[in-house]
């Protein structure tokens, strides 16, 4: 289920305005990769590339190679709502459907997938993605109100059982904690350390701490300068990052954000 | 603590006060002018409960004179905004989430002109041009669906039927339902819309899930507002419909029609006398609490689907 994924020679492009360039790495497989870098430089464009979600703003586009599973997703033939059903995202804020009921944001991906589904089968899917969000416990009485009635990190928690619902590949996450609470948020680091048994992780964050607690491996995208395109500086393990990384301008930046 | 908080009331600004007062007196000045128009309405329509057949278009009593007209009213409105509704939908979303940018906007603008017509004008254009246009239209009806009350015959010959004039309604209150849904659509939050793109949504499934439930209540008054263009259109209806009183009939095709209010008021005004007159007004009495009751039916569904959403 889990895949690895191989972005090859990516340059992503507003427009005329190339925002990332020669982006080349391996994300591995039933892990958590963190990407990190300062404001601007392109790690939410980057990750957005990863499934197709970039090209939904108009004019944006994308050259080179992501491969998933043997399988070039920018690949002519490839339709791009069937890579986005293999790949699961989380925003950064909260986006549950606010009318749907709880029940019915949950489902709402297989919905898409499997028009016609019976209600036991529902039920159970339902019920298992809540428990691996860890809400369950918190929503069980209440499946029929509107996502729009939980707090905020209940949203984001149902936003991520809406995404692991359908099983995907691979889930992105783009600063999924970065509007919640610390007890929130340490309920989805949480979340992610078991999510990674089954699911291939990219998650950003502005959080070092974060990076360092959550993931395996970690890439640190910087800007060349105003004005010029983000690249990916270095791509090494966390540990390596956090301790003697290969790139003088990634110890710089995390040595800052240390101070 | 309420002590100071009355000693030291915060202080108006002259501005403010200005303001405040202008507002509150156009306020006032509006509530003034409706219940001045309802007074006048009740006062000059009540005589009319005594007028004899012979100044009620020959019906025995009041309610007999404006059931048919009430009827034909919501009739005319109700085929409009049966046609309407849709096409301003399709409209208003192709403008907002399919057809490119270059497109839309001249679509969008053209749209916009359609609500400038005078209604003077589409009245002439149904009757010289899409009354005629219709009448194949109407055999066809009558020789193939005719087992449907609707279409039951015989067709008119010369297509000002109310179905004529319900379609005339519908494109004058379609610039109005597709303007206001158009801008309901564009306001989805992209968060909303990206929430189901990620999913794995076509365009069409997005828009199910993030734009019509984000933009329902305003549908809803978006609705409201053309009916309430189409029960109050005047000029068009009286040119395009031939009407003949006292005629209630669900047949939307044949040259018996009932007349609406408005239109009846409108061709009739100039040659009433006496208690006519006061029947007439006591028709725009109905018409004036009905277009109300629909503006509060729309407020009330959009209050309760409001208070829905936030659970
Ligand atoms: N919709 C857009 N249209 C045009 N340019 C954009 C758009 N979104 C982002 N950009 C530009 O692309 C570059 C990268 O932006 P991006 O949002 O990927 O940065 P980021 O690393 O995620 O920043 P942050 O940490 O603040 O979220 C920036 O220069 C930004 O101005
Ligand atoms: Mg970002």
């Amino acid at each position: 289920m889990a895949k690895s994924i191989d972005v090859s020679d990516l340059n992503i492009y507003y427009g005329d305005f190339l925002a990332v360039e020669g982006v080349t790495l391996t994300i591995p497989a039933k892990s958590v990769t963190a990407l990190i870098g300062p404001s601007g430089c392109g790690k939410s464009t980057f990750l957005r590339s990863l499934n197709r979600m970039h090209e939904v703003i108009p004019g944006a586009r994308v050259e080179g190679k992501v491969v998933i599973d043997g399988q070039d997703i920018y690949g002519s033939d490839i339709d791009p709502v069937q890579v986005r059903r293999q790949i699961g995202m989380v925003f950064q804020r909260p986006n549950p459907f606010p009318t749907m009921s709880i029940y019915d944001n949950v489902i709402a991906g297989q919905r898409l997938n499997a028009k016609k589904m019976k209600k036991s089968d529902a039920d159970d899917v339902v019920e298992r993605s809540l428990r691996s969000a860890n809400l369950w416990e918190e929503v069980k009485q209440r499946l029929n109100r509107p996502g729009a009635s939980l707090s905020g990190g209940q949203q984001q928690r149902l936003c991520i059982a809406r995404a692991i619902a359908v099983e995907p590949q691979v889930l992105l996450m783009d600063e999924p904690a970065s509007a919640l609470d610390p007890i929130s948020t340490s309920a989805i680091e949480d979340l992610i350390h078991e999510l990674k048994a089954d699911y291939t992780i990219v998650i950003v964050t502005h959080n070092m701490q974060q990076a360092a607690r959550v993931s395996e491996d970690t890439g640190f995208f910087n800007l060349a300068g105003a004005g010029l395109p983000g690249r990916l500086v270095e791509f090494n393990s966390t540990k390596k990052i956090f301790s003697t990384p290969d790139e003088p301008s990634t110890e710089a930046y995390i040595s800052g954000r240390f101070g | 603590m309420s002590a100071t908080a009355t000693a030291r009331r915060p202080k108006q600004r002259k501005g403010d006060l200005i303001f405040s007062g202008t507002t509150r007196l156009a306020a006032i000045l509006i509530l003034v002018a409706l219940a001045g128009v309802a007074i006048f309405l009740t006062v000059e329509g009540i005589p009319a409960l005594d007028a004899p057949p012979n100044k009620l278009g020959g019906a025995e009593s009041l309610a007999g004179f404006v059931w048919p007209l009430l009827f034909g009213t919501l009739l005319a409105a109700v085929i409009a905004l049966v046609i309407a509704t849709p096409f301003s939908l399709g409209v208003a979303l192709m403008i907002s989430h399919y057809a490119p940018r270059r497109l839309a906007q001249p679509v969008g603008y053209l749209i916009d002109l359609l609500a400038a017509v005078p209604s003077v004008v589409y009245g002439l254009w149904g009757i010289a041009f899409l009354g005629p246009e219709l009448v194949p239209v109407y055999r066809w009806l009558e020789q193939n669906l005719g087992f449907i009350p609707f279409f039951a015959g015989p067709a008119s010959g010369t297509g000002r039927t109310i179905l004529t004039a319900g379609v005339v309604l519908a494109i004058m209150a379609l610039p109005i339902i597709t303007a206001i849904t158009r801008e309901i659509f564009t306001q989805t939050p992209k968060l909303q819309e990206e929430a189901a793109l990620a999913l794995g949504a076509t365009r069409w499934e997005m828009v199910k899930m993030a734009v019509l439930p984000y933009a329902r209540s305003g549908i809803v008054s978006a609705v409201m507002l053309g009916l309430g263009r189409a029960l109050g259109e005047t000029m068009a209806v009286a040119m395009v419909l031939s009407a003949t009183s006292g005629v209630t009939t669900f047949n939307l095709i044949s040259q018996l029609n009932p007349s609406t209010i408005a239109a009846n008021i409108a061709n009739g005004f100039p040659e009433a006398t006496g208690l006519g007159v006061n029947a007439l007004i006591a028709s725009g009495l109905v018409l004036f609490v009905i277009t109300f009751a629909v503006n509060f039916a729309a407020r009330a569904i959009v209050a309760r689907s409001e208070r829905r959403l936030q659970g």
